[in-house]
């Protein structure tokens, strides 16, 4: 018999049992909440009579709506304000823990879960935000779910699931300068297709993954659910553990060392067999930049804009003329020409301290361009806010002209008051490039934080590998 | 969720064809952070003459008379009796939310929107899909203090003549509704073997029970 993949292993340690169907009751050991998937959730517990299953296996926090200024006079917007009210509410209620929005370790709740150890190896993680698949970057079943999964997670600390099957990505070799996590994921996205991984669960292997640090990690896994996978996982190894280590809500004394046992196993047997295998040269890797309204509509820094007329299949080609039309640009461009208005750093794919570092070092001793009329650094979580204080790097941000705000989801999805005017053009260092999600006739450009600086400072797009590189010689 | 076994009940008739979601609740209610609390707002631009806004008090809106849900022989209604493709539209589980919270156990007609009938079961409401014929003749027939008695259990529903019409419902819908069960019910009928799990997983990782 073959070996068991990452995923298969995961998958059986949180069986309760399966159905003649092939549906399975799986455990869930940590629920992560946040304001606005919750609140029907809560409501319907209420009115059914229920209570949580398992308290202390519920996270929460307020991200998406809250202001990243002014914290001290609360929320302008009533429907916002009510929203974050009601998660108060319901966790006061229910007797569930909230970093509340005035609390140092309020932050993106896909941030705060691993900073808190409350993401740790081997467990089942859910949480109602697609992105959820941050989380398996610990080697850890992490996904989103919807309102009425909420309810029942709370209810019975339990899922109904099917199994997903198993895709390898394995990304051999060296990354350049300036090449990151972000530009790493983006070329997966861009080889396989925002449905490319749908069905399935992937794991990202390969050297280039392992050299990542565990933030690296983190927003590779991140973007699993842009390339069609509702979880994406990573293998434990040291940097997994020596993460974990000390975290407030890891195992400590004996536990952990009983812990640190068991997660030592979590990687797919060498014998493992996968549905299927995709294979990636990192060196051929170079910084990417989006330039359509899906993630897959990415190309390297150094190269022109696709022109749809050479694209053979009718839908992609209609898709490619309707993005390019929404973002204003022409077949043939050279992405270094296109100018920019907004910057914008944050969000739970690059809103880490070494997201914060990569970028405050392409911004050191610079100024903004001309042209950029706002460039935003949101950290991911308070203390996310605080390492980075401590070590300068605000700033470093503030001199340069950037603004230097509280933590939250802010413009990744412009929920708040932070949002593109119509027309505006971005560099994000966000997930979703989709019509509108930074603000009504908004255009996002995705890349990594230190593109997204050096386009700040460049008032358009700029080959950071070739800076860096020309830095080195 | 609330079983639904046998009713008999007062029936209100909405003589319209394709009611759509929007109709049923209007988008704007859709800003609630509330799944309950709806029913006050059920058919809001029919029911009243002005427009209605989330979290508004109705008890002092002014009503639109003529709307069959406002005429005094409708009153404690729980059948809906209406016309083709009812529940068209948008997705949204607001407009089940809203008939349940109204008041409706069971809605009659000749056909339902798909994404709703299928909501209607996950909230307790019992759609009921009957020849258009038989549903013109209940509507024909249907005076004041008009109540039917329907019977989930036998498959029958009986107008006050003492006619008998049977109706056709999936057999997995019908043992849920007539249990009450939700999937969280359904999955808490497995609590020992929830608990049992737990216990043995402690024992492997007991930092994760550790508090
Ligand atoms: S940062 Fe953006 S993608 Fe991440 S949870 Fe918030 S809104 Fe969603």
């Amino acid at each position: 018999m073959s070996g068991k993949t990452l995923y298969d292993k995961l998958w059986e340690d949180h069986v309760v049992f399966t159905e003649d169907d092939g549906s399975s009751l799986i455990y869930i050991d940590r629920h992560l909440v946040h304001e606005v998937t919750s609140p029907q959730a809560f409501e319907s517990l209420r009115l059914a009579g229920r209570k949580p299953w398992r308290q202390s296996r519920n996270l929460a926090v307020a991200d998406h709506n809250v202001p990243t200024v002014d914290r001290d006079k609360g929320i302008a917007d009533p429907v916002s304000r009510l929203q974050v009210e009601t998660l108060d509410n319901n966790c006061a209620e229910f007797g569930i823990t909230e970093f509340a929005m005035t609390d140092a370790r309020q932050g993106i709740v896909h941030v705060i879960g691993p900073e808190q150890g409350a993401t740790l190896p081997g467990m089942t993680v859910v949480c109602g935000d697609s992105h959820t698949s941050t989380h398996g970057a610990f080697g850890a079943l992490a996904f989103g779910i919807g309102t009425s999964e909420v309810e029942h997670v709370l209810a019975t600390q339990c899922l109904t699931q099917k199994k997903a099957k198993n895709l390898l990505i394995k990304v051999n070799g060296h990354s350049g300068a300036g090449v990151s996590a972000k530009d790493i994921v983006l070329a997966i996205i861009g080889k396989i297709g925002t449905a490319g991984g749908n069905g399935y669960t992937i794991e990202f292997a390969g050297t280039a993954i392992r050299a990542l640090s565990m933030e690296g990690r983190m927003t590779v896994c991140n973007m699993a659910i842009e390339a069609g996978a509702r979880a994406g996982l990573i293998a434990v190894d040291e940097v997994t553990i020596d993460y974990c280590r000390n975290r407030p809500y890891a195992p400590k004394g004996e536990h952990q060392f009983m812990a640190e046992r068991l997660w030592q196993k979590l990687h797919s047997d060498d014998d493992a067999v996968f549905d299927k295998v995709m294979d990636l040269d990192a060196a051929s890797i170079k910084p990417q930049v989006t330039w359509g309204t899906s993630p897959e509509l990415v190309v390297p820094i150094d190269k022109k804009i696709p022109d749809p007329a050479l694209e053979p299949d009718a839908v992609k080609r209609q898709g490619m003329r309707r993005a390019l039309e929404y973002m204003d640009l022409k077949a043939g461009q050279a992405i270094i020409d296109i100018t920019l208005d907004k910057v914008f750093i944050g969000s739970c794919t690059n809103s880490r301290i070494e997201d914060l570092r990569a970028a405050a070092a392409v911004a050191k001793g610079k100024k903004l361009a001309d042209n950029i009329k706002l460039a935003l650094v949101v950290p991911g979580s308070g203390l996310v806010k605080r390492q980075a204080e401590a070590e300068g790097l605000d700033k470093i941000f503030m001199a340069a002209g950037f603004e230097w705000r509280e933590p939250g989801c802010s413009m990744c999805l412009a929920m708040n008051a932070d949002r593109l005017e119509e027309g505006e053009r971005c560099a994000s260092t966000s997930n979703r490039n989709f019509e509108g999600r930074q603000g009504y006739g908004g255009r996002t450009h995705l890349v990594s934080p230190a593109m997204a600086a050096a386009a700040a400072i460049a008032g358009h797009f700029v080959d950071i590998s070739s800076v860096l590189e020309g830095r080195q010689s | 969720m609330r079983a639904f076994t046998k009713i008999t009940a007062l029936v209100a008739p909405l003589d319209r064809a394709n009611v759509d979601t929007d109709a049923i609740i209007p988008k704007q209610f859709l800003k609630s952070i509330r799944r309950a609390g709806f029913g006050p707002y059920l058919f809001d631009e029919w029911r009243y003459l002005d427009h209605g806004e989330p979290d508004m008090d109705c008890t002092h809106r002014p009503v639109n008379k003529d709307f069959v849900l406002n005429k005094p022989e409708y009153q404690g209604a729980e059948i809906l009796l209406t016309r083709e493709n009812f529940g068209c539209g948008s997705s949204r589980e607001h407009a089940p939310w809203a008939l349940e919270d109204f008041g409706f156990r069971a809605i009659i007609a000749p056909s339902f929107a798909d994404i709703f009938y299928n909501n209607c079961f996950k909230n307790g409401l019992l759609p009921i899909a009957l020849n258009a014929q038989i549903v013109d003749s209940l509507f024909k027939e249907l005076v004041e203090g008009y109540r039917l008695t329907i019977d989930l259990e036998t498959q029958k529903i009986t107008t006050p003549g003492g006619k008998s019409i049977g109706f056709d419902i999936d057999e997995n819908r019908k043992y849920r509704l007539l249990n009450g069960l939700d999937d969280i019910a359904l999955s808490l009928k497995h609590a020992d073997k929830i608990r049992a799990y737990e216990a043995e997983r402690s024992k492997r990782a007991p930092w994760l029970f550790a508090d």
